[in-house]
């Protein structure tokens, strides 16, 4: 299959027609089915743009159009064949008689906590989503993930209470909420995830001292007093005081120092 | 040697003293254990249907990892584990029909037909290590202490996925005895503990596992041996419940069988885990002398 494809590329270049609503010459357009519903759209475009190109508008389900967001996954399929394909409209290019469905918003379930109150352990989790043990490890999950991620894996590391490996796993997933639609035990695991990543942070992951003891200082006000003196400042004497600011050299030697030291 | 090993989520998790001591035992006689990597949950919970296909998957899936591995044999601690994975991997052995079908539902992993053998750590010591080699690596022997070995319900049941057959317990027997404990004969070794149905009845009300422990008394055993979570928390972490409700007359210590082999062996008793065992289960150890001085 892929390689009738390339070889037919090969005879016809495509010619990319980015957001002309006229074609350039020597483009071809392709028949996609949104909502069922037969559109004939320039073959180089996004399932997003194609859409656009159709006359569709997007309001909502249309983010960072960046592959990162989240806001756009996709459930498509291609004619004559059940099996059913997954991905972001604003990353997956068309293609010939893809049955197009989009799924913007998923219902799943969203635990209210507070993080400071729950505690590190695992069965503050599974406390929180009880669902998690209705998993019959289908599989279904990692199948529909846009982002490959092994949603089974950290499903089972999650019902095993090892949070660091599900905070890992997970860690690719952007909340589309593919895996929550496709699941029979109607587990949210998009959810669990992000709980589990943020139990990982707050309880698990050794916290940086430094930062601590720059926070400490901050609230203490050892930067009130530069602060006010720059918002005190006229437009003149912040300019002058800019240009007249102390760089670091390219090439500084490891252990460089500002003459002035006041606010180290 | 090496194994593969599957331990499943209760082992990580409220019964670490099963898999800790048993991991730290085997490594003490000389075998390399590998939890496979990937693995979830053994599927026991939700495959007790006969036709629900569906809940095949998951034991199967774990078998397809152990395959990919290269292995030829997994094995298996949890009585339940053991079960739901050797009796779908019998389903996949035997069944082509099925087998066809759950191939064909798991398009992303490689088809699979029962070439991987699902052993209990029971069956593995027994046929790989042997008892007399056990014997011989007891440094600590539980002289004196009267134990009976308890299977409950899926160890045997069904017949062709048991460890051995039905009314017979003579791996269990045979493991205690050789580290040095007075095994006996006990009727209600086959019993059921009460399983999950004690969900459903006021805590300490389980009578099926309190006929248990009062027939255990009866025969003058000291503490049952175990290999199954759901059986130990019934029977173990239940047990002072039943002693204040009347149900039971005297306390029976339960252990996992892997926590009296790493006695047994001299290891440290830290690997055991036994904060996870009710307060009686350490005492009657060190009454018998039966812990090495830490």
């Amino acid at each position: 299959m892929c390689e009738t494809n390339e070889k037919s590329s090969k005879k016809t270049p495509r010619v990319a027609t980015g957001d002309r609503a006229i074609l350039p010459e020597g483009a071809k357009t392709i028949p996609v089915y949104i909502m069922g519903k037969q559109y004939e759209v320039p073959e180089t475009l996004t399932i997003m743009k194609a859409m656009e190109f159709a006359g569709f508008k997007f309001l909502r389900g249309a983010g960072c159009r960046g592959g990162i967001c989240g806001a756009c996954p996709t459930v498509y399929r291609m004619a004559g064949d059940y099996k059913l394909h997954f991905g972001l409209a604003c990353q997956t290019v068309v293609e010939a008689n893809m049955y197009l469905a989009q799924i913007p918003f998923f219902p799943a379930n969203r635990a209210s906590y507070s993080i400071e109150e729950i505690g590190g352990l695992p069965e503050a989790i599974h406390a929180l989503y009880p669902e998690l043990f209705r998993c019959v490890a289908c599989n279904q999950c990692t199948k529909a993930c846009p982002m490959d991620v092994d949603v089974l894996g950290y499903i089972s590391a999650l019902k095993q209470g090892n949070i660091e490996k599900a905070a890992r796993l997970s860690f690719d997933c952007i909340q589309c909420g593919l895996c929550a639609s496709r699941c029979m035990g109607e587990i949210p695991q998009y959810h669990a995830a992000q709980l589990a990543r943020r139990v990982y942070g707050r309880y698990i992951l050794p916290h940086a001292e430094h930062l601590k003891a720059r926070v400490k200082d901050i609230e203490a006000g050892k930067y009130h007093t530069m602060l006010n003196d720059l918002s005190a400042m006229s437009k003149e004497e912040l300019e002058k005081i800019y240009v007249e600011r102390e760089r670091q050299p390219d090439f500084a030697e490891i252990g460089w120092q500002p003459k002035e030291t006041r606010y180290l | 040697m090496k194994i593969s090993y599957y331990p499943g989520c209760t082992l990580k998790t409220k019964a670490k003293n099963l898999d800790r001591a048993a991991i730290a035992s085997l490594t003490a006689l000389g075998v390399e254990v590998t939890e496979i990597d990937r693995w979830n949950c053994c599927g026991a919970v939700h495959s007790l249907t006969a036709d629900d296909l569906i809940h095949q998957v998951g034991p199967v899936r774990n078998l397809i990892r152990a395959k990919e591995q290269g292995a030829k044999k997994l094995v298996t601690l949890c009585s339940m584990c053991y079960n739901t994975l050797a009796r779908a991997n019998r389903i996949m052995k035997t069944d082509e029909v099925k087998r066809a079908t759950i191939n064909r539902f798991m398009t992303e992993e490689i088809d699979y037909a029962g070439e991987v053998e699902v052993v209990h750590f029971l069956t593995f010591l027994q046929e790989e290590i042997g008892w007399e080699a056990v014997k011989e690596k007891v440094k600590v022997p539980l002289t004196g202490l009267a134990v009976a070995p308890y299977y409950g319900c899926t160890l045997q049941r069904p017949a062709d996925v048991g460890i051995e057959p039905f009314g017979s317990y003579s791996l269990m027997t045979g493991l205690l005895e050789a580290l040095g404990a007075t095994v006996v004969p006990f009727n209600a070794a086959d019993k059921c503990c009460g399983s999950y149905q004690v969900l459903g009845s006021p805590a300490g009300e389980n009578s099926a596992g309190a006929a248990i422990l009062n027939l255990a008394a009866g025969a003058g055993i000291e503490a049952l041996a175990t290999s199954c979570p759901l059986c130990e928390y019934n029977l173990g972490k239940q047990q002072q419940l039943m002693l204040e409700k009347g149900r039971i007359a005297k306390n029976i210590p339960t252990y996992y069988f892997t926590q009296l082999l790493a006695v047994a062996l001299g290891l440290d008793s830290a690997v055991c885990h036994f904060e996870l065992n009710t307060r009686i289960s350490v005492d009657l150890l060190k009454d018998k002398n039966c812990l090495a001085a830490a």
